[in-house]
């Protein structure tokens, strides 16, 4: 690991002053940081910890909650308004990792994680876009079983390893930001980049930006929602393909839905196609299957992951039966 | 910052953190203090051999700066017995033959009282199927998916949940001894 300055941020102003200095950056749980430090592959400067901020859920005047980003998972998970309003939050949080990274992993830094794909952590031994933009990419002639089917390059076919996020997709979440030029907003959707030809740009952060917060929108019907994960072994595995979904039935019409699928692309994938299939039309296990095949009709999979379209379509089918509850 | 804020409480002892940030807390108790009973398995979060609590809850040793632990309580595996009596949950490991080579023990050991105390505040898992209730009843299911991120390579899973069920059952797995204290 290379040398850096740690700085630990009292307050937000703090961070950014801190975060603005070239080869700076911010340090949740470090779960996911520390250990990239620890491959060469990240080689900060300074760190600024940012655990000590912004740490609590709180409900908005909307009926909304705003989550600070230095929430930890398990918090997030288990919170009662989280658990019970939006139940897919809490499902796709404890599909992650093991209960030891929840405690330490933070709601920002969730976020912010970095691919898991294994030519990106081969740092000595393999050649990828990310780690040296320009040197090419293993992954697209290698084992690319865990890789991408949606929005990639031929550049990256990387996919986001975040569960939580995907649940944050479906949901309309927005994040907070603060950083050198003043606060703002991004919805979450819009927050991760697909790859395209710069894919070492990940997100849509500018030099020192700060993730302060996320905000959920009231969306009384999120009651009904849930989080599906399907990977290699039954717990403690990232995602093969994930799906996220809300949806709001009345008199067996679909009146409101919101579907993102994780484990599919280079960022969380809202299924918009799927979703204006759907919206207004009969809610039956028929048509919950032509939405999730205009969803795929891009896809474009790899030699090994030919399989994710399939099993895509089948739990994007599967999970929005399950909450429609009974149809056909 | 406070003379309390500086330092990092190691069981039960305050000790100051090392000078070099980039020292995992792992490496801190095992070279610095001569805390050996951690244990590092993959050094990178795959494997949960490193497990410990602070303030209670468990964490991985070998992702944490520690740095990061100034302020905090940590507790290691040294500090379960009480004297010359094991804590219940040592005890219910060897009671129930919950290890082979044993590498993996002391990490499964805090990790299971971490999850204790996570159940009693009413911390979900991926399958607790009523979201609403209050607590979840550590049915085996549960039991396997909350220590999930403890691996053993010998293969003692089936006597590690046993002993872990034995203790959760007497009642002792949440009596974490001097670990809550």
């Amino acid at each position: 690991m290379k040398p850096f300055v740690y700085k630990k941020a009292g307050t937000v102003a703090e961070a950014v002053r801190a975060g603005a200095a070239p080869g700076a950056k911010y340090l949740g749980g470090g779960t996911n940081l520390v250990d990239l430090m620890r491959e060469t592959i990240e080689q900060p400067a300074t760190l600024v910890d940012v655990t000590g901020l912004s740490s609590d859920i709180r409900r908005l005047r909307d009926g909304g909650l705003l989550i600070g980003a230095a929430v930890r998972n398990t918090e997030l998970a288990t919170h009662r308004e989280v658990r019970t309003r939006y139940p897919v939050l809490t499902r796709a949080v404890v599909a992650g990792a093991s209960g030891q990274i929840r405690n330490m992993a933070t709601v920002g830094g969730n976020m912010l994680q970095r691919t898991r794909c294994a030519y990106f952590y081969d740092a000595k031994g393999s050649r990828c876009n990310k780690r040296n933009p320009g040197q090419g990419c293993d992954a697209i002639e290698g084992f690319n079983r865990m890789h991408a089917i949606l929005g990639a390059s031929s550049a990256c076919v990387a996919t986001h390893p975040s569960d939580m996020s995907v649940a944050l997709a479906a949901l309309d979440a927005v994040v907070h930001l603060d950083g050198p030029g003043g606060p703002r907003e991004v919805p979450l959707t819009e927050l991760h980049r697909l790859p395209g030809e710069t894919p070492e740009v990940e997100t849509v952060l500018r030099q020192g930006e700060l993730v302060t917060a996320v905000e959920l929108p009231p969306l009384s019907w999120a009651k009904r929602s849930t989080y599906r994960k399907v990977r290699d072994r039954a717990s403690y595995a990232f995602a093969l393909v994930s799906v996220a979904a809300a949806i709001d039935v009345r008199g067996g019409k679909v009146k409101e839905v919101r579907i993102a699928l994780g484990g599919v692309a280079h960022k969380p994938w809202r299924a918009r196609e799927a979703e204006a299939a759907l919206s207004g039309g009969p809610a039956t296990v028929k048509a919950f299957r032509a939405a999730a095949e205009a969803e795929l009709a891009d896809a474009r999979p790899l030699r090994d992951n030919g399989f994710k379209v399939e099993l895509a379509a089948r739990t994007i089918t599967a999970v929005l039966g399950e909450l429609a509850g009974g149809v056909r | 910052m406070s003379a309390e804020s500086s330092v990092i409480r190691v069981n039960g002892t305050a000790v100051a953190p090392p000078g070099d940030p980039r020292v995992s807390l792992l490496d801190f108790l095992r070279e610095t203090l001569g805390l050996h009973g951690t244990k590092k398995g993959c050094d990178q979060g795959g494997c949960g051999a490193c497990t410990l609590l602070v303030d209670g809850e468990r964490i991985l040793s070998c992702l944490a700066l520690a740095v990061q632990y100034t302020g905090r309580d940590v507790v290691t595996v040294e500090a379960l017995a009480d004297g010359d009596r094991l804590h219940p949950v040592q005890q219910a490991f060897i009671d129930h033959d919950g290890f082979q080579c044993g590498y993996c023990t002391p990490g499964q050991i805090c990790s299971a009282i971490g999850m204790a105390g996570e159940l009693e505040r009413g911390v979900p898992s991926h399958v607790t199927e009523d979201l609403s209730a209050k607590r979840a009843e550590l049915t085996a299911e549960e039991l396997r998916e909350r220590m999930s991120g403890n691996l053993c390579r010998c293969g003692a899973h089936n006597g590690i949940v046993a002993a872990i069920a034995k203790a959760h059952q007497a009642g002792q797995l949440s009596d974490s001894g001097r670990a809550a204290r």
